[in-house]
């Protein structure tokens, strides 16, 4: 056993190179450590995927961003192999262009874009006139012509203005969608073109365009048809499937007018998924860490492909909640079920939200439990009961999502990220506490991981925190260091000292 | 609720906490290698065997799945025995029953369960259910204890057991731990079992816990535990103490049962004893295992430990 000083020694060591490390970092790229918090910093990524046809020239166009009310293109750069890429406009519409001599199998191109979130800045947007294909290819019966009538004479008469109208007229059809009776108009047709007939035929000036929807740490995402409508020389956003228009998502707007969004001459299967992240840091700084050629630049988080910061954004996130998971075991003695448990719920809750992940979790466990009873009295081996229990968790996780759809939670009910495998044990175990111990220690066990599991949640969606463990990662030597030495604390924990409690009268 | 000791009064006491023992004592006398020797019952069976030492007999062992299927036929002469997964802890998935029924099986409690029952019980064993690390594990059915009647006015259904911690060969702690009703026959302190710290120089009893807090008297038979002492306490000690030498564990527990018939015998070993014979003993082990480690020597042998502890006047 190496002895207690050398182990402070290599921890001391392990923390101070920890924050040499970082203060070298902060100075050479300027990144700062306290996150601020005056502008949103979205990195969006574009990834084309495609297969090339063999022995010929390929030419691969997408539509690109502009400029929208409200967010600002900073930065943009595309990265792929070999390709010539240029930017051209055709018919005012922005597009990327890559083209290679020939290309074999499949074949990956990306797009990076950096979008600051700037609302203070209006001047500079002007109703710029695209030229748009309105889209007649819906012919309606008569019978469907009355309806229609119908629709938009309710909408116009509620309404003032072009804006308020068409928010009545999705208010209507959002309506009619969900009840899904009378949708006559709907009917085997797509929803957006549906709205766009109406508009028309009300004479609304407006446009369907392909919008991104701006979310955190998303991956594989795709555009969302939105519809624009012209009001007073400037173009305003509607969602069309948001009869509220509550404006609580955030539309980031690529491509106008229904222009298609990919075009590829010499290659079959193009597919374009979005990636993106929100970053919390002055732009300057940001892109001047994001060019630094030397030192730092390079060995930076930054400079992976926005997919993979990502999964790092959460991954960088987990020793945190490791540490917490250490002290409250080692330090205060909390009993959790399964070692690291606690930290797997945390980063659900995260994916979730604290008061409904938490719900989820314990609605989860209980029917679980309820069901594992069941299962015992079929007297089946260990390994297919956990298999039915996982099966179990699914069937609960798919119709605790349907509920809490129906409730209207749809956003925050994701209980798909829970892990599957690690509720069915804890299932499985804490049934097992129950038949050998009881209902008590299942009780300590399960209330103990949960505060453990909560603890580590507020650590992590700590904004401070993610912020400095993502832009400094060399922060986790000291993780480490703390790690290490809770790893060789002899002294008694917390609790013991009410488990102990009978030899104060000695 | 939040009637917490300061550190400072435990560390006098000399009490032992959880991480002290695990780094200071189970890392370091304990080596990982010879775990298994206490973790697998069956290992430290024929080990026991092999050392001449006195173990519950071994009638067979079930240790495949199609082997199950012959369970009838071969608990057909045995009326009562026990069903223990080699890898078990804490007393967890050991089924016993202590009669026949016509087909049925009587359980400790005086439940009457079915073959099946048994035969599902063995099946989950094998499983892993009840194993340590979840592997797939084995089935040991061994003939029932049967409690020497000293005890029978302290303890409600169940065996009561003798702990005594063994350290580098020297016995420093013992308690005895007798099931309650609220144990459900079981021998554990944390289940509700009563805890009666014995003086290891005497066997005699010193002070009872259960659930963590003083008692005196059995809370199901009522009995005082003031008279309470264990008759030939030196064997018992030389017992545990020669585990020391069976298995090269410096930290262990040693758990002995009287048997009316065949006396002490080892129950099982455990390379990771728990710390509540310290609040049986009202006494802290730190302190006493500090004295032990000044004294101990690789090449004493048992009777010469047993007989340092008997005299040694720091206990």
């Amino acid at each position: 056993m190496i002895s207690k000083k050398y182990l402070y020694l290599f921890a001391l060591l392990l923390a101070l190179l920890g924050i040499f490390t970082a203060i070298m970092r902060h100075e050479q790229t300027q990144i700062p450590f306290l996150a601020s918090e005056k502008k949103d910093v979205w990195m969006v990524e574009a990834r084309v995927d495609f297969k090339a046809q063999k022995n010929t020239p390929i030419t691969v166009n997408l539509s690109l961003p502009e400029d929208t009310l409200g967010y600002k293109l900073y930065f943009e750069q595309s990265v792929s192999a070999g390709y010539g890429f240029s930017m051209v406009k055709k018919d005012g519409i922005k597009r990327g262009e890559w083209s290679i001599r020939q290309a074999n199998g499949k074949q990956t191109l990306y797009y990076k874009a950096q979008i600051v979130q700037d609302f203070t800045d209006e001047a500079s947007l002007k109703h710029t006139e695209i030229k748009f294909d309105t889209k007649d290819d819906i012919l309606w019966s008569a019978s469907e012509q009355i309806a229609a009538k119908e629709l938009l004479d309710l909408a116009y008469a509620k309404s003032s203005s072009n804006i308020t109208f068409t928010r009545e007229l999705i208010k209507i059809l959002t309506d009619l969608q969900k009840r899904n009776d009378s949708s006559l108009l709907l009917l085997k047709r797509n929803y957006i073109n549906v709205l766009s007939k109406l508009l028309s035929e009300a004479g609304v000036v407006h446009r369907i365009s392909l919008a991104l929807e701006l979310e955190d740490a998303r991956r594989n995402q795709s555009l969302t048809s939105v519809i624009e409508v012209l009001d007073k020389d400037e173009w305003v956003l509607f969602d069309p499937n948001n009869k509220l228009q509550d404006g609580d998502k955030n539309f980031f707007l690529w491509t106008r007018g229904g222009k298609s969004l990919i075009e590829v001459e010499g290659g079959s299967n193009a597919t374009v998924n979005f990636s993106m992240v929100k970053q919390n840091m002055p732009a300057l700084e940001l892109a001047k860490a994001h060019f630094d050629e030397s030192g730092f630049g390079i060995f930076s988080i930054h400079r992976l492909p926005i997919e993979e910061q990502s999964i790092f954004k959460m991954l960088l996130l987990l020793p945190i909640g490791a540490l917490i998971t250490v002290f409250m075991r080692l330090i205060i003695g909390v009993k959790t079920s399964g070692t690291f448990m606690p930290v797997l719920i945390a980063m659900a809750f995260l994916q979730t939200s604290l008061f409904l992940g938490l719900l989820n979790f314990v609605v989860l466990v209980a029917i679980g439990l309820l069901l594992r009873s069941y299962l015992s009295s079929l007297n089946l081996l260990l390994v297919s009961r956990i298999a039915t229990i996982i099966v179990i968790v699914i069937f609960l996780v798919a119709f605790m999502t349907l509920i809490g759809y129906e409730l209207g939670f749809n956003t925050g009910m994701s209980v798909a990220f829970f892990p599957i495998i690690i509720l069915a044990w804890t299932i499985e175990r804490m049934s097992i506490l129950w038949e050998e111990e009881g209902a008590k220690e299942v009780l300590t066990q399960g209330s103990g991981s949960l505060l453990v599991a909560v603890l580590a949640y507020m650590a992590m969606v700590n904004g401070y925190v993610a912020h400095l463990f993502f832009n400094f990662p060399e922060l986790h030597l000291i993780v480490i260091a703390l790690m290490i030495l809770m790893g060789r604390y002899t002294g008694y924990r917390l609790l013991e000292l009410r488990r102990f409690r009978e030899f104060k009268n000695i | 609720m939040f009637n917490f000791i300061r550190p400072s009064v435990l560390k006098k006491s000399g009490i032992l906490g959880m991480n002290s023992r695990n780094i200071e004592f189970i890392s370091k006398y304990n080596n990982r290698r010879l775990f298994p020797l206490v973790d697998n019952k069956l290992q430290t069976k024929l080990l026991a065997e092999e050392y001449g030492i006195n173990t519950p007999k071994l009638l067979f062992v079930v240790q495949y799945q199609h082997d199950v299927y012959e369970l009838k036929e071969k608990l057909k002469n045995i009326s009562s025995f026990a069903i223990k997964p080699a890898c078990g802890s804490g007393g967890k998935g050991i089924l016993v029953i202590k009669g026949r029924e016509g087909d049925g099986f009587v359980k400790s409690s005086g439940l009457v369960i079915g073959l099946e029952e048994v035969t599902r019980h063995v099946t989950n064993i094998l499983a892993g259910l009840h194993s340590l690390s979840g592997d797939q594990d084995i089935a040991l059915v061994e003939t029932l204890i049967e409690a020497d009647s000293v005890f029978d006015d302290y303890s409600y259904q169940g065996v009561p057991d003798i702990r005594i911690i063994v350290f580098q060969g020297y016995p420093v702690m013992a308690m005895l731990r007798l099931s309650t009703k609220a144990s459900d026959g079981k021998a554990n302190l944390h289940q509700g079992a009563v805890g009666v710290g014995l003086d290891i120089k005497t066997g005699k009893a010193i002070n009872a816990v259960m659930n963590g807090e003083k008692i005196l008297i059995h809370p199901d038979t009522n009995h005082s535990f003031d008279s309470i002492k264990i008759d030939n306490w030196k064997e018992l000690l030389l017992l545990a103490s020669s585990c020391y030498d069976m298995t090269n564990l410096g930290y262990l527990g040693v758990d002995i049962v009287l048997d009316k018939n065949r006396g002490a015998m080892i129950l099982e070993l455990n390379a990771r004893p728990g710390l509540s014979i310290q609040v049986a003993n009202s006494k802290g082990l730190l302190s006493r295992l500090r004295e032990i480690e000044k004294v101990a020597t690789k090449r004493t042998n048992v009777q010469k430990r047993v007989d340092f502890v008997l005299g040694f006047e720091n206990f």
